[in-house]
């Protein structure tokens, strides 16, 4: 039995629910095993500091399977997500305590397509009121 | 050290497949604190319709990782990953990606281009089941940042 909405009960301008994550050092070591990207400057001081950086910031693939959480809520059932993209527009700087960053995460449905029974939905990703991702857009089939 | 322009276009086919686990993809939802039960219960992935628990949306990122580095790691190519900044991803699938699926990827550098000293590259891999059938694509530009001035 599918989990999707049904096409016709979405509409262009419905708002999905929105997402507060908190990403910490923790987040970090873990995500960097569950997706094996390894590189220094998603847990090192000095890795991150001989590339000129301020500090150690959260990795953009973590900010955007984050942000793919407020579709997958959504539609429930994640099989349904046929794409998804994002552009990377500024970074999440975590810093080494128990806080972390807070990262804030909206969706709204902006385009339907009654032929494909899909919907675009964009999402916006807002650290420090900042957005950090530019035009993340997933499409979905719905049922 | 700019880019060598030659390797634009090639096919660059890993040889060794990548097969979605079970606990690899739970690893994943873990990491993006999702309880998604499509991630966890394989009877609820399989009562959903599925062989077997979904892959994440960005779960690509991990299948595709050996066979593009690969290539960007390889001196020849002449990628200074220490100027490297991530300038935007995507994932196209035909269909969902599940546990016990078995993918080849053959990775692309689609396009290298100069833009106000910053050279950024196009890449793309393309996901196939033993059988060829595509599965997906994954796009992404990566930024290399031109000498501080």
């Amino acid at each position: 039995m599918t989990l999707v909405p049904p096409f016709e009960s979405v509409a262009v301008g419905d708002v999905l629910a929105p997402i507060t994550q908190t990403i910490d050092r923790a987040r970090l070591v873990r995500y960097a095993g569950a997706s094996s990207d390894f590189n220094k400057i998603h847990w090192s001081e000095s890795a991150a500091a001989a590339v000129g950086l301020p500090g150690i910031l959260a990795h953009g693939m973590l900010n955007m399977a984050l942000a793919g959480r407020v579709v997958t809520d959504w539609v429930k059932d994640p099989g349904a997500v046929r794409e998804f993209g994002t552009r990377f527009t500024r970074p999440v700087y975590v810093p080494d305590d128990a806080e972390g960053a807070t990262v804030e995460f909206t969706g709204v449905v902006s385009a339907l397509d009654p032929e494909a029974r899909t919907a675009k939905v964009d999402v916006t990703a807002k650290f420090n009121g900042q957005t950090i991702l530019g035009r993340a857009r997933a499409t979905v089939q719905l049922s | 050290m700019p880019v060598d322009p030659t390797w634009v276009g090639k096919p660059f086919p890993y040889p060794m497949s990548y097969i979605v686990g079970v606990e690899k993809i739970r690893n994943f939802a873990e990491a993006i604190g999702d309880d998604n039960p499509i991630y966890w219960d394989r009877e609820a992935a399989r009562a959903a319709g599925h062989a077997d628990l979904v892959a994440p949306p960005t779960f690509g990122v991990s299948i595709i990782t050996r066979a593009q580095d690969e290539v960007l790691f390889n001196p020849a190519l002449g990628l200074d990953y220490s100027r490297v900044v991530h300038g935007d991803q995507r994932f196209v699938l035909r269909r969902p990606i599940v546990a016990g699926d078995e993918l080849f990827c053959t990775f692309f550098v689609d396009s290298v281009r100069m833009v106000q000293g910053n050279e950024f590259l196009g890449l793309r891999t393309e996901m196939a089941d033993p059988v060829g059938e595509p599965v997906g694509t994954v796009f992404g530009t990566l930024v290399v940042r031109g000498p501080d001035k």
